[in-house]
């Protein structure tokens, strides 16, 4: 059973058409990379996942439950999207925390705020506050940061910054947690431990979306990869095939354009 | 040096009270105009065009155009067109509408310096609320708020120091402000006339107001540099 399903999901920017018939499904605890070059399409489909972009066609299913339909409007209200969005979470390229909060509370600052809406709150505030402050710090320490808690974005480094980044998305708890090239904006010294958290979080079977342009990362650590180009899948299925053995003569141009550099 | 001295007691009371009332239009304009200046900030920025388009051309008269004229055109318009004097001639009425002027003046220039700072926040930030399912008013207030203060607050010290010194463009419809209390003093009051040193002598209170604001701006400005 799908945790995920998407199916004909189609997209313009004005008449430009950046997304066509996009269908792909993703099982509970599986991993799977998009690689493409730039321009694409798969920042565009993340975003279109995270309710960030509106689809202009197609739907998307997660746990049987249509989240989103382009031919349904009661499935687009404004109101529900918000909830929506929870299912997912999202790992900017360039980070997006918050500079005016601590490493810490970047990552509890939308439980909090979350809990407040609940209706309990006021009864159990400080229990519920504590929790979630101590869920914060352990999700830090899962991600090396035990003693950056307090530290602010600025006086971190951009692969510590993009690991409380990642420890922010962790923190609503989503079924699915989606990257956006979460290192294309690192030195390449500091890939490494970005990479070795994600990796961490496959062997645990957090089910993930990763669009990266590390070839290498995506074949050791995804359970099924697509190729896009031009705004269409390619080529997708398992990451030794794809990435090994080619099937398509666009993918074979594209990897052989990587083993160049 | 002796006469100064002499006449000292009597004018430093006039110019007192006439600082009092610079004051009190200073406070007023900002307290007034720092609000008006987020509506017609938010008004530049519609996506309901008609509403952008009269926002920008309201900006770009008011900004356009010296504040002295606008004082004049806002007190003596409803007496000399109207013919109906709503602001009634006393000290009153012309503290009034110089307020009015000076607000709508103010809230012009701060709405250009709000929309650059709100522009100046990055999209990613409104996004990353957006994925966390934080509402638009939470975005606006746990969010974008602080970085656009830390933004506009430079800026906005610029503003403020000027508009300690504009007060003094009130005495142009005879507010009796600082600038019209060391005037009186070259025409005869209180026994006193022919002095020009009361009218030099305002400067030391505009100098040492904005020494004051310019400390309290700068620790304000400090205050925010925890973070970039």
């Amino acid at each position: 059973m799908a945790i995920l399903e998407v199916h004909n999901i189609e997209k313009h920017f004005g008449a430009t058409r950046v997304l066509e018939d996009i269908s792909f499904s993703l099982e509970q605890g599986q991993a799977l990379a998009i690689i493409g070059s730039s321009g694409s399409g798969k920042t565009t489909l993340l975003r279109c996942l995270n309710f960030l972009e509106t689809p202009d066609q197609g739907s998307i299913v997660v746990q049987s439950n249509t989240l989103f339909d382009a031919a349904d409007p009661a499935t687009q209200r404004e109101s529900e999207i918000r909830k929506k969005r929870l299912h997912f979470g999202m790992v900017f390229q360039s980070f997006n925390l918050f500079p005016q909060y601590t490493a810490l509370q970047n990552v509890t600052l939308a439980s909090q705020l979350l809990a407040k809406e609940q209706p309990d709150f006021k009864a159990n505030k400080a229990r519920i506050l504590a929790d979630i402050e101590a869920h914060g710090k352990e999700l830090l320490a899962q991600m090396g940061l035990a003693d950056r808690a307090g530290h602010y974005p600025h006086q971190l480094s951009g692969g510590q910054q993009q690991r409380v980044a990642i420890a922010r998305a962790l923190a609503l708890k989503p079924d699915i947690l989606c990257f956006d090239e979460p290192t294309s904006a690192l030195d390449p010294e500091l890939t490494g431990e970005v990479l070795k958290v994600i990796r961490s979080l496959a062997d645990q079977k957090t089910t993930m979306i990763i669009v990266t342009h590390e070839m290498a990362f995506a074949r050791d650590v995804a359970d099924q990869i697509i190729f896009m180009d031009g705004g269409v899948i390619v080529e997708q299925g398992d990451p030794h095939q794809v990435i090994e053995h080619p099937r398509e003569e666009r993918t074979k141009q594209f990897l052989a354009r990587y083993a160049e550099n | 040096m002796e006469l100064i001295l002499e006449q000292m007691p009597v004018v430093l009371h006039s110019l007192n009270i006439g600082f009092l009332q610079t004051l009190k239009l200073f406070f007023v304009t900002l307290i007034g105009a720092i609000p008006l200046g987020l509506i017609i900030a938010f008004g530049s920025m519609s996506r309901f065009s008609p509403l952008r388009w009269l926002t920008r051309l309201i900006v770009w008269v008011v900004r356009g155009t010296p504040l002295m004229i606008q004082l004049l055109i806002i007190y003596y318009f409803p007496g000399l067109v109207l013919k109906n004097n709503w602001w009634g001639s006393g000290e009153a009425g012309r503290f009034i509408a110089s307020s009015v002027a000076f607000i709508f003046n103010y809230a012009c220039y701060f709405s250009e310096i709000y929309r650059g700072g709100i522009q100046g926040v990055p999209k990613g930030q409104q996004e990353a609320g957006m994925v966390l399912g934080m509402t638009k008013s939470q975005i606006f207030f746990k969010v974008t708020l602080l970085q656009m203060i830390k933004r506009i607050v430079p800026p906005m010290s610029n503003e403020i120091i000027t508009l300690v010194k504009d007060t003094s463009l009130a005495r142009i419809i005879a507010l009796q402000e600082i600038i019209w209390a060391g005037q009186a003093f070259l025409k005869g009051s209180q026994g006193i006339s022919g002095a020009i040193w009361p009218l030099f002598f305002t400067a030391v209170y505009y100098l040492i107001f904005n020494g004051i604001l310019t400390v309290l701006l700068g620790r304000l400005e400090q205050k925010l540099d925890y973070f970039r």
